[in-house]
């Protein structure tokens, strides 16, 4: 009946890969467009950005970087989980056999150490650069207190994972922190015993610092990322000055937004 | 009851161009010049992948290189001189060789939060006036007032000098009246407003005291240097 040629049904595996990746090729900007749309994890971002915004010297790259710290710390993290076990008497072994019994387990629990440290650099540096850049003014307000929250909690995960080698390093490490908590007027030495499941560091306090940094600050930052981001996008993405023609691009980005 | 009646068209004579009534200051952003814009995939996404793998190529070579520290085990009875929190809490411990602990380890970073918190509800730092665009002469004056104010504010509750938070409050002072006056490269600095200089100062203090409690920091936290007797 019909004129048209009737449609050829595409072969098994073409049919198997379009039921998980829903657009053809990136080559044109449907399909570009339809990258992002189509998959979770790109949908954080808007299917065009200013060129403006993508500049390394608009951003730094700051938060985006300390995000990525994030994810290699989970990765370096979830790996030394499967050799470290948190127990006064087992701890301090198991760091030992890190060191010189596990394959590349130095090389791991280097990678977390590092990691851990440059993400608290980061995330201050990024917190810098957006105060600098006025980046918060309105709609941003609030995202600015999440992000001063996503930094205290940054630096809560690090110090709680300061305390796991169980070496003299972590010890009164974690030892001079919680004195300064049993310093806070009003309850100060309940937090701290709270915190350690006892008066002063012990077997206790070791299981607390490893639930609180394996699940519980990592699951409360994840959350408080994602909705960082979130609402980054919501509000507009980058926070530039008003775009006002070609011949303004090279000064506006560095010097921030101001109206 | 219907009020509105939406309409489509293509004819801008016949389609009303849409009307936008913002109160004063409102802030809303009106496209005036068509910015332009980049598709996601590719350009975006391949700066990110980019800058992940540049800084994973990093951290894997220092890891490489450089083996993070472990000690002999716990031993709650044998307390090491100095006994030194982790970096980033070194700022903090170095305040409290200064402040009771009240002041240093409750009050002060307290406040510190607050300030940051309540940043963005006070329209600070956005509207950017400089600080020096006027009344140069009042605004230098009162901005030493305010120093020497500070400075003396810091000493006063404290129970050794704290010279590490005075020294760069002083210095700070002088780069300010450096730039009000136009000296060199502080030229430069001419347009910055109060804020700037603010957010300047509390990052220099915390720099300042951190760097000192991790390099310059001994045996009973007296001062020491770092390249004769290394690092505590």
């Amino acid at each position: 009946m019909s004129s048209f040629p009737k449609k050829k049904r595409p072969g098994f595996a073409k049919r198997v890969w379009r039921s998980i990746v829903r657009h053809g090729a990136p080559n044109t900007n449907r399909n570009r467009s339809l990258a992002v749309f189509t998959n979770l994890f790109l949908h954080i971002h808007p299917v065009k950005v200013r060129r403006r915004a993508m500049r390394f010297r608009a951003t730094y790259y700051l938060g985006g970087l300390t995000a990525a710290t994030f994810f290699l710390l989970v990765v370096s993290g979830a790996f030394l989980m499967i050799y470290y076990r948190p127990d006064p008497l087992r701890a301090y072994g198991d760091m030992k056999d890190l060191q010189y019994v596990v394959w590349m387990g130095r090389f791991l629990r280097n990678l977390h150490r590092w990691a851990a440290h440059t993400m608290v650099l980061l995330a201050f540096l990024h917190l810098c650069r957006v105060f600098f850049a006025a980046a918060y003014k309105p709609p941003r307000e609030f995202n600015w207190v999440i992000g001063v929250v996503l930094m205290g909690l940054t630096l809560l995960l690090s110090y709680t994972g300061y305390l796991l080698p169980w070496d003299q390093l972590a010890f009164w490490g974690v030892s001079v922190g919680t004195n300064i908590i049993s310093a806070m007027p009003a309850g100060g030495d309940m937090v701290k015993l709270l915190l350690l499941g006892g008066t002063g560091v012990g077997g206790n306090a070791l299981i607390r610092f490893y639930v609180l940094h394996c699940f519980i600050l990592p699951a409360v930052l994840t959350v408080g990322i994602a909705l960082h981001i979130w609402r980054f996008r919501k509000d507009g993405g980058v926070c530039l000055p008003p775009y006002e023609g070609p011949d303004q691009q090279a000064t506006t980005a560095s010097k921030g937004g101001s109206p | 009851m219907k009020r509105f009646e939406p309409v489509i068209g293509q004819d801008v004579g016949e389609v009303p161009v849409r009307l936008l009534f913002t109160q004063d200051e409102a802030g809303v952003l009106v496209d005036q010049a068509q910015e332009p814009m980049v598709m996601t995939v590719p350009h975006l996404i391949l700066r990110e992948l980019i800058a992940f793998l540049v800084l994973t190529w990093i951290l894997v070579m220092v890891s490489l290189l450089w083996d993070a520290p472990l000690e002999a085990i716990a031993n709650p009875s044998q307390t090491p001189n100095p006994s030194k929190a982790p970096w980033y809490f070194l700022g903090l411990q170095e305040l409290l060789h200064y402040y009771p602990p009240l002041i240093a380890g409750i009050v002060l970073p307290g406040l510190a939060v607050l300030a940051l918190v309540i940043i963005p509800y006070f329209e600070i730092n956005i509207r950017r006036p400089p600080l020096f665009d006027e009344k140069r002469g009042k605004r230098l004056a009162a901005l030493w007032v305010t120093i020497i104010g500070a400075c003396v504010a810091m000493s006063l509750p404290a129970e050794v000098m704290p010279w590490v938070l005075v020294i760069p409050t002083l210095l700070g002072g002088l780069v300010i009246t450096g730039s009000a006056l136009g000296l060199g490269v502080l030229a430069r600095l001419q347009d910055r407003s109060l804020a700037f200089w603010l957010m300047s100062w509390f990052i220099l203090e915390l720099t300042v005291l951190t760097i000192v409690g991790t390099f310059f920091r001994g045996p009973f936290w007296m001062l020491t240097l770092p390249w004769i007797e290394g690092i505590y």
